[in-house]
């Protein structure tokens, strides 16, 4: 399948970039060429096959609830910010 | 490899390995250099042998840190711009167990932003050059690492293998690269790609070096509830005895003189005694197509979490918070990180998953099956780890298929879960170094770094 302009725009906002003009172009081209490569899997026959997404060799792993030393604190973190105020970051306004 | 002692201090190691990083700075291999925090931490490892202490079983020796690993030494930025001014206050467990044994890190080294390529071209720093021919690539995603180890700077480096990032450059450089079995290493405090697959692994010179690291890094980590318990000292050396080469593999996609290498080692294999058995595996014609579905959509998902606000590159000319996550986004992603978010994006919206994200997920066990069936007929299979020797700068980092054809032949061993070891097979007659991997069923990956000698 084609991956049309309006794809590449959906795909941008779901992604959360704001692309220019040039790189929808150049996305365009790339995805529609990728999306064709993996189509090829249309060809395997996987009926009544399970799907598998992990090869942890294990289901759940449990742990006592409490809470454990962490090896970051919390002025470490907020030190990572490029605007802290009173221990909260901040950002631009939302609304 | 050289460890510290009264005669050789830690000092002078890491002296040496500096010097030769300098040496070699147009190969662009380091992000990082820690001149200072290495030889401060050579002293004092020097000060302790000097008292006659007890010194771990990696004192002194140098060696470098592929840039997607958190460490408190040095910015940790995985070649990305969007990671810019970041310096971690935690410590990746493999690098801390590195490093309670007497390790010292020289420096970080560069890798395609976020481990997504095939050559390294694709870093915010610019690409690392071929150890064997500057014109060509390092191949990737850990290029750095493969060639700061082929450059003999260090004796040892880390990687990470989500398709091959560790194996293909080490094939490139003519150095060992090892991707464990999935869980075998801790992932804690590694910067994330794609979960279900990422491993830890390393680049030595000899296998008994890898033996070595495998021996300190692996085990169970409770802050990474997918490690699987510690295995990797117990894993029995069982007695081989026959070794599957893949026929799928054996065609004109690959290079003529990978495909004579593999003979030349059936060959040797063969006068020591070991039967070697055709396999047909025709479910891994389908590994690169489930791969690049299944790795994107666990991409998009784990680099959602880059979004100028916590840590790390904000851009400057945003107006309210929707623009600041759009503008971050766009300026500090590379090409190849915006292509695998939006395919992952693509293959996991509505209308799309079953036919994309599901079906990739069936094949994969399709796969699991085919290598398990496998290693009922054969104890390891040896394959060629990429199609061709290290290619020129350039040459396929505008053409994004051309690129992940690289991985065909690598990235089921990820899909499964399986260990692989990538082996230096001699050279091209233009001189650029060949690898192959030997690939063994999960948990043999004691088994696999000892029969490895048997190739040499």
């Amino acid at each position: 399948m084609d991956i049309k302009r309006e794809d590449i725009l959906h795909l941008a906002d779901l992604s959360n970039f704001s692309l220019s003009e040039a790189e929808v172009e150049t996305l365009s081209k790339d995805l529609s060429e990728i999306v064709k490569y993996i189509s090829q899997l249309d060809e395997l026959d996987v009926e009544g096959v399970e799907p598998t997404y992990q090869v942890f060799e294990m289901e759940n792993v449990w742990r006592e609830d409490i809470v454990l030393e962490q090896d970051a604190s919390r002025e470490e973190l907020l030190s990572l910010s490029r605007e802290v105020v009173d221990n909260q970051i901040k950002v631009p306004r939302v609304l | 490899m050289k460890i510290a002692n009264k005669k050789v201090t830690a000092e002078r190691l890491v002296r040496d390995a500096l010097e030769k990083a300098r040496h070699f700075s147009d190969y662009h291999i380091f992000t990082f250099l820690d001149e200072e925090g290495a030889l401060a931490r050579a002293r004092e490892i020097d000060a302790r042998i000097a008292k006659g202490e007890k010194v771990g079983r990696l004192a002194g020796v140098p060696y470098a840190l592929k840039d997607n690993f958190l460490s408190e030494r040095g910015e940790t930025t995985a070649s990305a711009h969007i990671l810019e001014g970041f310096t971690s206050p935690v410590t990746a467990t493999s690098v801390a167990k590195l490093e309670a044994e007497g390790a010292i890190m020289i420096g970080r080294t560069n890798l395609d932003a976020f481990a997504h390529g095939s050559s390294t071209e694709n870093s915010y720093f610019g690409p690392t050059l071929n150890a064997f021919d500057k014109t060509r690539v390092a191949g990737g995603s850990s290029g750095g690492s493969a060639v700061a180890v082929a450059l003999d700077i260090v004796e040892f480096a880390t990687g990470t293998d989500t398709g091959g990032s560790i194996r293909q450059p080490a094939s490139f450089n003519g150095v060992y690269g090892f991707k464990p079995t999935y869980g075998c290493i801790s992932r804690y405090g590694v910067v994330a790609m794609a979960s279900s697959t990422d491993c830890v692994g390393f680049f030595t010179k000899t296998p008994e070096d890898m033996d070595l690291l495998m021996s300190i890094a692996s085990g169970k980590d409770p802050k990474d509830m997918t490690t699987l318990d510690d295995y990797y000292d117990d894993s029995k050396i069982e007695k081989v005895k026959k070794i599957g080469i893949i026929t799928e593999f054996d065609n004109e996609s690959v290079d003529v003189e990978i495909r004579e290498a593999l003979k030349k080692k059936c060959e040797l294999l063969k006068s020591k005694g070991y039967e070697i058995v055709e396999l047909s595996m025709p479910a891994l014609k389908y590994a690169l197509a489930a791969y690049y579905i299944t790795v994107p959509a666990e991409v998009a998902s784990n680099l959602s979490r880059y979004d100028g606000v916590r840590y790390g590159f904000r851009s400057k000319d945003a107006n309210d918070l929707d623009s600041l996550y759009g503008k971050t986004r766009d300026e500090g992603f590379m090409s190849e990180n915006k292509r695998r978010i939006m395919i992952g994006n693509f293959v996991l919206s509505s209308g799309f998953y079953d036919a994309y994200f599901l079906k990739a997920a069936k094949a994969r066990t399709l796969i699991i099956e085919e290598y398990a069936k496998a290693f009922e007929q054969v104890d390891f299979i040896l394959t060629p780890v990429s199609p061709n020797p290290a290619f020129k700068l350039g040459e396929k980092v505008d053409d994004p298929i051309a690129m992940y054809l690289e991985d065909m032949m690598s990235v089921s061993l990820n899909l499964a879960g399986v260990p692989g070891l990538a082996i230096p097979a001699g050279k091209t007659k233009a001189g650029l170094p060949i690898g192959l991997q030997l690939v063994g069923p999960r948990r043999s990956d004691k088994s696999l770094i000892e029969f490895s000698k048997e190739l040499i």
